[in-house]
């Protein structure tokens, strides 16, 4: 457990490292995430030293997001005046990305043999 | 006799110190879940949107200010960094599944991505929104802790950013079945990516409802969208906002 949270921590280290030395447009966690994962890959007993803190650390991941959700209220005035753009926004994205998505992935499907199950059947309904 | 000067000089010593902010963080988020289990894991009874309700409250009934309150809860904040780099793990167990099929949902997800950014910003500045909040509803669809790092990134507000991912979330998990029904999708390959990489972690634990499958299939919309977006944001972004005269 202190184990893989020591290598969580390190990953994300070495991803705050390669943005800061290199310029890298993607956050630091998000770089050391992508290491993460081409070592996982390279190495698969990693999983075995990993998978603790991981798993420990994404069970309550709703919680982690509870005190920058409160800086909400600290800005209110950032928003103040947008709230009609933010809302129309949110809705309209939302509803065409879920769209998008799937009728692409959709339209692959079409073209392949449905029985593989990557779109063709399965009638779960959301 | 109950000493309530006594008390009032134990509130300013208690809410001086860190424990105050991160107790309260504890118990709300307690609280918000044992609310959400009892609704039957209703997609409207979100835990984080219930515990951030609380705190807010009690910190503008008791005039505690965020900054007091943050440096308790700072604790809790900075485990969002590990938790990213912990996604790696459910990430590579959606590997092989991506090697299967990868061209048509590597097209897909760059189909919803593009599609979430470009639209997202697009409205908001077309209904007026001032470049700070373009720059901060950008990444609204990728998970909250890569959405709030490309946001700070973008020059955004990133606990703006944060509620409009949670917004995002619950509406996508809300709205899904109606949009699917509408577009005609069939299967859960397709119905699972679009709420990943839509309504990232709120909308994976909606699939997850319904199927392992379709559940399987959001995580890793979910995972590919939030590198997906780090990656093009900061380009796309700025290019949209100058195509706008913004």
């Amino acid at each position: 457990m202190l184990l893989s949270f020591a290598v969580l921590l390190l990953f994300q280290c070495l991803g705050e490292g390669l943005v800061f030395l290199f310029g890298f447009p993607v956050p630091g966690p998000v770089t050391g995430m992508l290491l993460l994962l081409a070592a996982l890959l390279a190495f698969p007993r990693l999983h075995q030293v990993v998978e603790a803190g991981a798993n420990e650390l994404l069970r309550h991941l709703s919680l982690l997001f509870v005190p920058a959700g409160v800086g909400i209220i600290t800005t209110a005035a950032a928003g103040s005046g947008n709230w009609l753009a933010i809302v129309a926004g949110v809705i309209a994205s939302t509803v065409l990305t879920l769209a998008a998505t799937a009728l692409v992935l959709q339209a692959f499907g079409r073209r392949r043999d449905p029985a593989r199950g990557d779109g063709g059947h399965g009638g779960g309904r959301v | 006799m109950f000493d309530f000067a006594g008390l009032t000089h134990f509130w300013v010593y208690l809410s001086a110190s860190p424990l105050l902010g991160l107790t309260l963080t504890l118990c709300a988020y307690l609280f918000a879940q044992w609310v959400y289990a009892k609704s039957g894991m209703s997609s409207l009874a979100n835990p984080v949107m219930i515990a951030v309700a609380i705190i807010a409250l009690v910190l503008l009934a008791s005039g505690m200010s965020y900054q007091r309150y943050f440096a308790g809860a700072q604790f809790v904040h900075f485990l969002l960094g590990p938790a990213t780099v912990a996604l790696a793990v459910p990430l590579s167990r959606q590997v092989p599944r991506l090697r299967r099929s990868l061209v048509p949902l590597l097209c897909a997800l760059l189909a919803g991505s593009v599609t979430a950014i470009v639209s997202a910003v697009s409205v908001a500045v077309l209904f007026g929104a001032s470049v700070q909040v373009a720059r901060s509803i950008a990444p609204k669809s990728a998970t909250t802790p890569i959405a709030m790092a490309v946001s700070e990134h973008l020059g955004g507000v990133p606990a703006l950013t944060a509620a409009m991912v949670i917004c995002t979330g619950i509406l996508g998990g809300v709205v899904a079945r109606y949009v699917m029904d509408f577009c005609r999708i069939q299967g859960d390959a397709a119905r699972g990516l679009a709420l990943g990489v839509a309504a990232h972690g709120i909308g994976t634990a909606r699939a997850f409802q319904i199927s392992p499958e379709m559940g399987a299939y959001a995580g890793l919309g979910m995972g590919l969208n939030g590198v997906l977006t780090a990656l093009i944001a900061p380009w796309l972004v700025p290019a949209l906002l100058h195509w706008f005269g913004r």
